[in-house]
């Protein structure tokens, strides 16, 4: 194009005005969507997964991959419409993989699916959708397991390595509402080991995620790593986290002090079962937890607190589901009662 | 010591904010240059907070440069004077940028005239009484130029029973895009602390600061190469929005203007750059507000440029100035980003609370679909005044626009849009709590 034509362009360009577009300020966004959240957040969930597969092989996959097809699928029939589904914002995909990293390894698959359907259905669309539910979804899908379900909901196995990838228990493919055959020696977890044999396991172990437990709540290396990653991306709230382990930390290193025969180390407490996996993937949950600064520092210590008292006083050897959902029961009138006192004035 | 050095000594500021980015570089090495005259300006009678000025020319009159068209109609109000020498061709209503129509005087310009100012003598603002003072401030026409545009003499009218301490100069300019009052600061520094000196002087203060977010060092050099003892320049962090008046004294001075208070409250007097360098304008030169600079730019105009605009000229007149809008223009926007007015029209005028002129493509964000809301608390993080957007949002959705004020704090919201930038659901929250406002006004009136 010539300078004059361009020139003569843009003079009509300045002309025309009637295609101007009018919206309210701002007119600069930051980045960061609603999507990419949960985005960040499964990519997190999947790499968990990835361990949970060298530890569990293919079973792991197809437990998780059960339930997030019930949460995705359920989603999708309830809010296709002629424009499209609320699929796109990622969120029931992800409430489905984190519904099946709580489950233990040689659950049914139609149970996860099950607990997926239940999760979405009854955790968040019944609700109103996205942002309207009080308690977290997969937590609610994981608790209709555990009632409905209880043995099945505590069998666990031992890890078997990467040898016999391929191999699933017998159980896992169980028909609808037949009792699995269960001929896979059901293995101890450690807290379970701990509040029945008095039997600490080593941290190391731990640390590694060579243990018995829940899909997810296997490797607490690699759940740092994770919660880490997040929290400086800024993707979840650190204080929830950080407010539940000094909780649990100090709550049950006052107990071991006082009485280290009866009482685990706090360390063992922090390492072992579904803690650290609900510290990064649960509590951190925008949607059923306070958005006030200080709601979050009660949030997060009020389920350290349950989580202890629990696991060491309850029938339960662990209890973390139920000091979540707990918490969230509460979380209206927490956010409620730690509004901040405006900008140089008071309440 | 370096520059930079000096900058790190302190950078203050106040809780919570953005960090947009501030898309300062088309512009901000470009020295300000005066617009040509164009043919015909359009000067609505409501350019300012509170009554509208009365003409006191009629059609068909001859008017020269700097005459007063239109007196202040009521005690908040302000003259308005001819920008050009020319010929008053109409009185009536027209499309003024707030997107209503505005009782607006026209003037022709007369293409043989010299332009002349019609000035008056400059006068030593010391040797004036208070009032003598304060109404030639009215008469003036001088309103606060960084947006709000707020009578001058009304703001400088201090209660018997308060003392002002400090005055302090904003020299923030945390919009993104916009240079006018960095470049005011780097090539008339003097102007700038002038103007302070003389609030400093009306008002009985006795010490003179002014705020300069740190990204502005060479303003901050020059600002303290002419500075008088008495006077500090204090660099400040780069966050938005650190040029609001509360958040400005709370970055300098770590003291909190009172919820529902003025800065006056705490002994201090806040006045912008432009505001300043009017002042000194109008007793040194003896020159009216008829004219302000305007930071024209964004990806959509093909020549970004700090301009000396006289008041009135239409935008399509500017930006023809400035080498025209580009055809991937989508936006148009008067004053900055975060606070600014999209526009509709091309043929609404520069005015006196005009900071900037906004030519945005598709690569702006677009009003992208929005998201429910999922309680992530980034509002809360970011809202300066402490008060919770997504529930004042909630509630005005919900219409309950009571408990918006009785328990969330509504009227402390200034509306610095922090919230909507940040809202990773695409909310717009900040327009939610101004819908609230208004909502609350309408049913307590009734």
């Amino acid at each position: 194009m010539t300078p004059p034509e361009r020139s003569r362009e843009i003079r009509a360009s300045t002309r025309r005005a009637a295609d101007l577009v009018l919206t309210t300020a701002p007119f600069e966004r930051a980045s960061l969507t609603t999507p990419q959240i949960m985005r960040e957040v499964l990519v997190a969930a999947l790499l968990v997964l990835a361990l949970s597969c060298w530890f569990f092989g293919l079973a792991a996959l197809l437990i998780v991959g059960a339930a997030a097809a019930g949460a995705a699928g359920t989603e999708w029939v309830a809010t296709r419409n002629g424009i499209g589904t609320s699929l796109g914002d990622y969120s029931a995909l992800t409430t489905g993989v984190l519904l099946g990293l709580t489950l233990p390894p040689v659950l049914p698959l139609w149970m996860a699916f099950l607990g997926g359907v239940v999760a979405i259905g009854l955790g968040k669309l019944v609700w109103g959708g996205l942002g309207q539910n009080l308690f977290n979804p997969a937590l609610v899908g994981r608790a209709f397991l555990q009632a409905a379900f209880p043995t099945a909901l505590t069998t666990w196995a031992n890890p078997r390595g990467l040898e016999g990838f391929f191999d699933l228990p017998p159980s896992l493919l169980a028909l609808p509402l037949f009792r699995a055959e269960v001929d896979a020696v059901s293995a101890a977890t450690p807290l379970g080991l701990a509040k029945f044999e008095h039997e600490i396991t080593d941290l190391g172990a731990l640390l590694v995620g060579n243990t018995a437990g829940s899909l997810g709540e296997t490797s607490a290396a690699l759940l740092a790593v994770c919660g880490l990653w997040l929290a400086l991306r800024r993707i979840f709230d650190w204080r929830l986290p950080l407010a539940m382990l000094i909780s649990v930390g100090a709550l049950s290193g006052a107990l071991f002090l006082a009485n280290p025969a009866s009482s685990p180390p706090p360390l063992f407490m922090l390492l072992s079962g579904g803690l650290l996996f609900a510290a990064v993937f649960m509590v951190t949950d925008p949607v059923t937890t306070p958005s006030t600064p200080g709601g979050a520092w009660i949030f997060g210590a009020g389920v350290g607190g349950l989580v202890v008292l629990i696991r060491l006083f309850g029938g339960l050897p662990e209890g973390v589901m139920y000091s979540i959902l707990l918490m969230n029961a509460l979380t209206p009138h927490v956010e409620r009662h730690t509004q901040r006192r405006p900008f140089g004035g008071s309440r | 010591m370096s520059a930079a050095m000096q900058l790190a000594e302190r950078t203050r500021s106040f809780h919570g904010g953005v960090h947009p980015d501030d898309h300062k570089a088309a512009t901000c090495a470009l020295p300000i240059e005066r617009m040509p005259f164009v043919e015909r300006y359009l000067l609505p009678l409501a350019q300012h907070i509170g009554a509208p000025s009365r003409p006191v020319v009629k059609v068909g009159e001859d008017v020269q440069r700097g005459q007063t068209i239109a007196e202040p109609g009521g005690f908040v109000s302000v003259a308005l004077h001819a920008p050009v020498t020319g010929r008053v061709t109409a009185i009536d209503l027209r499309l003024h940028p707030n997107g209503t129509m505005v009782p607006t005087i026209e003037i022709a310009t007369d293409p043989y005239s010299s332009q002349r100012f019609a000035r008056t003598d400059p006068v030593d603002p010391a040797s004036l009484g208070r009032d003598e003072m304060l109404s030639r401030l009215q008469n003036g026409g001088l309103v606060g130029l960084g947006g709000a545009a707020f009578p001058s003499h009304v703001k400088l009218r201090v209660p018997e029973d308060r003392r002002v301490r400090v005055v302090v100069i904003n020299g923030c300019e945390c919009e993104p895009y916009l240079t006018c009052d960095h470049r005011l600061m780097l090539e008339r520094p003097e102007a700038v602390l002038r103007g302070a000196q003389i609030l400093a002087v009306q008002v009985g203060a006795e010490e003179i600061c002014v705020g300069v977010e740190s990204n502005k060092a060479d303003a901050i050099v020059a600002l303290r190469r002419v500075a008088a003892p008495g006077t500090t320049v204090v660099p400040l962090a780069v966050k938005y929005p650190q040029g609001a008046e509360k958040l400005l004294i709370d970055a300098i001075f770590e003291r909190k203007v009172p919820t529902g208070g003025l800065p006056l409250d705490i002994g201090i007097l806040v006045n912008s750059v432009g505001t300043s360098v009017a002042l000194a304008d109008l007793f040194d030169e003896g020159i009216p507000l008829t004219e302000r600079v305007v930071t024209v730019t964004g990806p959509a105009v093909a020549r970004p440029r700090n301009v000396l605009v006289p008041l009135g000229t239409p935008l399509r007149a500017l930006l023809d100035h400035c080498g025209g809008l580009l055809p991937q223009a989508t936006q148009v926007v008067l004053g900055g980003p975060m606070m600014g007015m999209a526009q509709k029209s091309l043929d609404v005028p520069v005015l006196k609370g005009t900071s900037g002129l906004l030519c945005l493509d598709r690569s702006a964000p677009a009003p992208a679909v929005e998201l429910p809301c999922i309680r992530c608390g980034r509002c809360v993080e970011a809202c300066p005044m402490l008060l919770n957007p997504a529930r004042l949002a909630q509630l005005a959705k919900a219409d309950r626009f009571e408990e918006m004020e009785e328990r969330y704090h509504l009227t402390s919201c200034f509306e610095c849009a922090a919230c909507s930038f940040v809202c990773p659901s695409r909310i717009p929250l900040v327009q939610w709590i101004r819908v609230g406002k208004t909502m609350l006004r309408k049913r307590r009136s009734s």
